[in-house]
């Protein structure tokens, strides 16, 4: 094949990279705004899925032990959001329903960078969603990503119960 | 300076070749041979213990998570986490009928663009026993996932550009009509073919009930010497042994293994499709996923016709370390 080719298809290549380099960007403050809008957009039969591990007595504690493992890195260690993920202590996220959260978990945001969590077992993304559900929600809604909550002035300790 | 001393070997290595007897000549270039080979094996092995030494050190200064799949050849259509980085070292130990056995290697970065779109690089090698040890080439690899929510079948584009030589083993994946006669070319044979080759495959995966089954259908082409496209496929089923956690953070654990079985193998080429000429493979997969962060994985494969190697030992160690992309912007930024 002439060089001339063999440059075009490494230029065709090269391409998606570039533009992908370009366009993750960090996200305008404006949308991270309506970052708990995706709990919205969950149909409307996989919200209403009761948690089947709900009456786990082990559930929430490894649940806590998933969390540190997988979701700590982006939500923080007690959920209350960084840079990269919002707060899951918002008032928003704790009163969606356990299917609703389940539903995220396992169908991620991939546009806004939360990747799908299929790979883990569904009794693990259950008891994940237990243990997210137990966490003490902030009295103060909380804002996106690069706010974190613990700025944001709450009456109770936000996190983990003891 | 160094071009002229280059040059001056040369001169002197053309005219050895011209005033000594031939035998005499061969013996020294065996003699040299011999030297050479142990320094190369050394070298080899020296980079091999640096890298798994970097991944290592890596380790104390990153956090980790580690839910790997065992597939060795296999994808399924899980990416890279967003700013993580994993670095894999991967063995593949073969037999081979009419020649010498085999031991390849390569090390992988794997680092995840965005939620959607994965990069690796690969670093391939091989010691042929009995023949040496030769860095083998590169490959650039490229996984974009297409749908953005999970669905029946969850489709990801890969695209792969490689510059390897003839000698390389690892056998990531089986195409065309490779057989095992194709590796029994001494190395210094081998390597003076240049591939500059581009692969495209569609990876197809599907969670269901804690199984994973996927589905690699695969296009390649070299696009040195006027090939023609050559197809093959690779398969594989896996579930972790247990779906539900433990509470205690634990090594031994089953939900930490995952088990399973993958098959590849060629499918032809555009003339001449089919499974005449071609070679197969059947491999039982183990990953186990250590809290630490760190995954093994191991796989003893089959061959299931007479063009396959008899066996394929595969496995590999390796470290996922989050957060990688964002501690390195800030080392950039200077805080």
């Amino acid at each position: 094949m002439p060089r001339t080719e063999n440059l075009l298809l490494l230029a065709l290549l090269l391409a998606p990279g570039v533009a992908t380099a370009q366009t993750a960007q960090p996200l305008p403050t404006q949308k991270n705004n309506s970052v708990y809008g995706e709990l919205t957009k969950v149909p409307p039969k996989a919200a209403a899925r009761p948690n089947p591990l709900a009456t786990d007595p082990e559930a929430v504690a490894t649940g806590a032990k998933l969390f540190d493992l997988h979701c700590a890195e982006c939500h923080g260690s007690t959920a209350e959001g960084g840079k990269k993920a919002p707060s899951l202590l918002a008032p928003a996220v704790q009163q969606a329903t356990p299917g609703t959260i389940f539903w995220l978990l396992t169908n991620g945001v991939v546009r806004r960078g939360m990747p799908v969590w299929s790979k883990l077992p569904e009794p693990q993304r259950w008891q994940l969603v237990s243990y997210i559900k137990s966490l003490t929600p902030l009295s103060k809604p909380a804002e996106g990503p690069g706010t974190p909550a613990e700025n944001s002035s709450s009456t109770s300790p936000p996190g983990r119960q003891p | 300076m160094s071009v002229i001393r280059f040059h001056s070997r040369e001169v002197i290595s053309h005219v050895a070749r011209v005033l000594l007897p031939a035998k005499t000549h061969q013996e020294k270039r065996r003699r040299e041979l011999d030297n050479t080979l142990p320094r190369l094996e050394k070298s080899a092995r020296a980079t091999t213990l640096f890298g798994l030494l970097v991944i290592f050190l890596a380790a104390l200064a990153f956090p980790a998570r580690a839910q790997e799949s065992p597939y060795i050849v296999t994808y399924d259509h899980y990416l890279e986490e967003p700013g993580s980085l994993e670095v894999e070292y991967f063995s593949t130990f073969g037999t081979q009928r009419g020649g010498n056995d085999f031991h390849a290697c390569w090390m992988e970065f794997e680092y995840g663009v965005t939620a959607w779109y994965t990069t690796e690089l690969y670093l391939d090698g091989q010691t042929t026993f009995g023949d040496s040890t030769i860095f083998s080439g590169f490959r650039w690899e490229n996984r974009f996932r297409l749908l953005q929510r999970e669905h029946f079948i969850n489709p990801v584009l890969y695209i792969e550009y490689e510059q390897i030589s003839g000698a390389d083993k690892i056998m990531k994946e089986v195409e065309g009509h490779d057989v095992e006669s194709d590796y029994a070319v001494p190395n210094a044979l081998a390597r003076q073919e240049h591939n500059h080759e581009v692969e495209f495959k569609l990876l197809l995966s599907k969670t269901f009930r804690g199984w994973n089954v996927a589905l690699n259908p695969l296009a390649a082409k070299n696009l040195t010497g006027g090939n023609s496209w050559e197809f093959g496929y690779a398969v594989g089923a896996s579930r972790p042994l247990a779906l539900k956690a433990s509470v205690q953070r634990c090594s031994f654990c089953p939900e930490n293994f995952i088990a399973g079985i993958e098959m590849y193998g060629g499918l032809g080429n555009r003339y001449n499709f089919g499974l005449p000429d071609t070679s197969h493979y059947l491999a039982p997969v183990v990953a186990w996923n250590l809290p630490s962060g760190w995954t093994l994985r191991v796989s003893p494969g089959f061959g299931l016709n007479a063009n396959s190697h008899r066996f394929l030992l595969r496995w590999g160690v390796s470290r996922e370390f989050s957060g990688f992309g964002s501690t390195i912007g800030r080392l950039l930024r200077g805080h």
